[in-house]
């Protein structure tokens, strides 16, 4: 069979060329080039089979396709936005910037667009109980909402040291009724969140579905998770034809294990003048060895159940990743993101966690938008993108570039707030402490007889 | 039974040093231990020593597993060994010494169970030429199945390599045939959908998972997950044709040391006695 990708190159396309004779969209699984496959205990192939059928049934069945299309537009609030970022345009060489505004969905990211479908799936299998793996926070918050929409146990393994990053997230978990199982193995983070929750799927899985929150792991997740994201590229395929009358000349988006880029990606691979830019959490810089940066430094080899780039060592172990963003430390990547790096038809460069910073101020003070961490790294990456593509034109405004916005930055305001100095001593944003009040509810220390004496004090400043 | 094994023993089981193990045992009134121990843990030559002690007290064929950042299907007590293992400063190819150093001191064949990723990385034939010079009897993969494997068959029939494939209770029948087809040296069935880890009881799910793999064509079907008490070893040896126990055994060793592992591998095959008898009475008989 001729590989499409390397016919698509072959091909000579160059930005004037008409569609490829080979999509790369709805690329099918389990293989992406020699990337993908099961690369996973015995044990699971049954439920891998099983949903893999489910899927595909689903897939081409009106009823469900349009149960998904209601939960998109009355639940999670799509289509979501495009919004031109004017003012952050300065910053990328007056390169119009576009955002997609996956941050305005439910639960604020583009996770719930996948976690509706596969829970919709696990319904129809009878599965009952659901399952997920979460590194900053929002897959974690988005299965517990759709386990909530459907009345489905839930229970979300999360690294711990994700949960000190993220505690918010773990409380809003908590809220919505999901139990959240903090994971001392290893880096404690997504990777070891993932194992725990492979371990629980092969105890468990005759009333449990895993619900994987990245478009890796086993076939058909790749695929599948795809699937449920490619509205964000089909939405902004169309809108941006709507608002500028044709195809944007760049799409940039974040790359942890890939979904929301994936997802946007999947609506411009087969138009050839599309540049596509995947952007890797790059940590302290590749030069440190402290990334995530898989794609641009890792190897083949396989984790969690796909062969595709792999931070590993000398020995093939799992080497640790670094990043700021708890949503990108990651050391895999989706499969099908090895196999279009491996084409040449998207560019991976990391992005450090200095410049994902940079971009998250920024656009939070041109725009009014707080981004993501992880998002940031694609805002980070479109303003090199938009400085290296206007270097050359006579009008820069004549460059436009989409951004995956993916998440909102709420979730992030602690991070940020130590990032940029914000903190007193005792870990308090400077300036907050300063009330001579004592609090309402408030248990003072000292006697019985002192904390009387002092509520009857607040008290009477009352009346 | 065995007169429809037959068939496919000849094809798949020539050379297998694990097959050769566990017909030993047969020919000898009962059914094969087989005892898993980590490489590297605590250290090097004690996983070695360990190793050795285990062969020295009743085990057929010792599996040493490779220590891997990422073991799913490992429970708590073989995740801790590894990591300390990885800890320590184990290198994967530590395990050739460690499999070159037991079969020189025993009989037992050696088979190395490794998540496949570290194997990928050595390049498997690269792998497999070392493990068959340091005279391993071959690999148990529980994270490659047959499916993926068609570089490992090619190594494995270059090396005259077993090749172990896993079944578990979730198998369907094409699966069980497939995977019997293209397993060499023994069929692991797993006794229960889970991970490693010592259970009280021998799930009720094994005897199945063993009779699928025996009707698909298995000559040889040995059982493993959650075995770790002598009784296990009795129940599991009246159906199937070798008994795998792990986590017990490295919590031994984490516990008491090389003795203890020892100690615990001998009570273990005081499990092939028959229940009929009485242990003390029968041991010295049985062996005479």
């Amino acid at each position: 069979m001729e590989d499409p990708a390397t016919a698509f190159l072959a091909g000579g396309h160059g930005p004037d060329a008409g569609v490829p004779a080979h999509s790369l969209r709805h690329a099918p699984g389990p293989y992406f080039g020699s990337y993908g496959g099961r690369w996973m205990p015995e044990s699971l192939i049954a439920a891998l089979d099983e949903l893999e059928d489910t899927f595909e049934k689903a897939k081409a069945d009106p009823e469900f396709l349009a149960e998904v299309a209601e939960l998109n537009k009355n639940y999670s609030g799509r289509p979501s936005l495009l919004t031109e970022a004017k003012r952050f345009s300065e910053h990328a060489g007056g390169a119009r910037i576009f955002l997609k505004r996956e941050d305005l969905n439910h639960t604020g990211s583009h996770k719930i667009n996948n976690v509706l479908g596969q829970a919709l799936l696990a319904r129809r299998m009878g599965k009952t109980r659901i399952i997920a793996e979460t590194g900053a926070g929002q897959h974690g918050v988005a299965s517990a909402t759709a386990a909530a929409l459907l009345g489905m146990e839930c229970v979300v393994y999360m690294g711990a040291e994700d949960c000190r990053r993220q505690s918010l997230n773990v409380a809003r978990m908590q809220l919505l009724g999901a139990t959240v199982v903090p994971v001392t193995n290893g880096s404690q983070t997504l990777k070891d969140a993932i194992n725990d929750a492979l371990r629980d799927w092969v105890a468990n899985v005759g009333n449990t579905h895993y619900l994987l929150g990245t478009a890796a792991g086993a076939h058909p997740f790749p695929a599948m998770v795809r699937f449920f994201h490619e509205v964000i590229g089909e939405e902004a395929r169309g809108q941006i034809l709507d608002q500028i009358g044709r195809l944007p000349d760049a799409v940039c988006a974040c790359i942890g294990g890939g979904s929301n880029a994936i997802g946007i990606f999947h609506g411009f691979l087969d138009d050839p003048s599309v540049k596509i830019y995947g952007f890797e959490a790059g940590g302290d810089g590749v030069e440190t060895g402290r990334h995530a940066a898989t794609i641009t430094l890792g190897l083949p080899g396989v984790l969690h159940g796909a062969r595709s780039y792999l931070m590993q060592d000398d020995d093939g172990q799992t080497v640790e990743s670094h990043s700021i963003s708890a949503g990108l430390d990651y050391p895999g990547v989706g499969p099908e993101h090895s196999y279009l790096h491996d084409v040449g038809r998207v560019t991976y460069e990391p992005i450090t966690d200095a410049e994902a910073m940079d971009a998250f101020k920024l656009l939070s003070q041109t725009e009014g938008i707080i981004p993501a961490i992880e998002s940031s790294h694609a805002l980070a990456g479109a303003i090199k993108v938009g400085r290296r593509l206007t270097e050359s034109v006579a009008t820069p405004s004549d460059i436009v570039i989409i951004v995956n916005l993916s998440g909102r930055g709420d979730k992030d305001v602690e991070t940020a707030a130590e990032w940029f100095g914000m903190l007193d001593e005792n870990g308090h944003v400077k300036g907050t402490m300063l009330s001579t009040r004592s609090a309402k509810g408030a248990t003072p220390a000292g006697s019985v007889d002192e904390r009387t004496a002092d509520e009857n004090a607040e008290d009477a400043t009352h009346e | 039974m065995s007169e429809a094994h037959a068939r496919t023993a000849g094809s798949q089981s020539a050379g297998s040093k694990s097959a050769a193990a566990i017909d030993r045992a047969k020919a000898a009134g009962r059914k094969a231990l087989i005892a898993y121990l980590p490489a590297g843990f605590p250290d090097k030559q004690a996983s070695i020593d360990a190793a050795l002690a285990v062969a020295r007290n009743g085990a057929d064929i010792i599996e040493i597993g490779i220590p891997y950042s990422d073991p799913v299907m490992d429970g708590a007590v073989i995740q801790a060994a590894t990591t300390q293992a990885l800890a320590n400063g184990f290198r994967v190819a530590d395990v050739f010494d460690i499999v070159a150093a037991v079969t020189a001191e025993t009989d037992a064949a050696v088979l190395v169970m490794t998540y496949w990723n570290p194997v990928l990385r050595m390049g498997v034939d690269e792998f497999s030429r070392r493990l068959a010079e340091a005279g391993g009897a071959g690999l148990i993969t529980p994270d490659l199945i047959p499916d993926e494997a068609a570089e490992w068959f090619a190594a494995s029939d270059k090396y005259g390599l077993d090749r172990v494939f896993l079944v578990a209770p979730s198998s369907s029948p094409e699966r069980v045939a497939m995977t019997v087809a293209t397993t060499r040296g023994f069929v692991y069935a797993v006794s229960i959908m889970g991970v490693t880890g010592a259970r009280a009881a021998v799930a009720n799910t094994a005897q199945a998972v063993v009779a699928a793999a025996h009707a698909a064509g298995a000559e040889r079907v040995c059982v493993g997950l959650g075995v770790s008490r002598p009784e296990h070893v009795r129940e599991i040896a009246a159906y199937a044709d070798g008994v795998i126990v792990g986590t017990a055994l490295v919590a031994a060793l984490r516990d008491g040391g090389v003795p203890a592992v020892g100690a615990l591998a001998k009570e273990l095959s005081t499990g092939f006695v028959p229940a009929a008898a009485t242990p003390s009475s029968t041991t010295g008989a049985s062996r005479q």
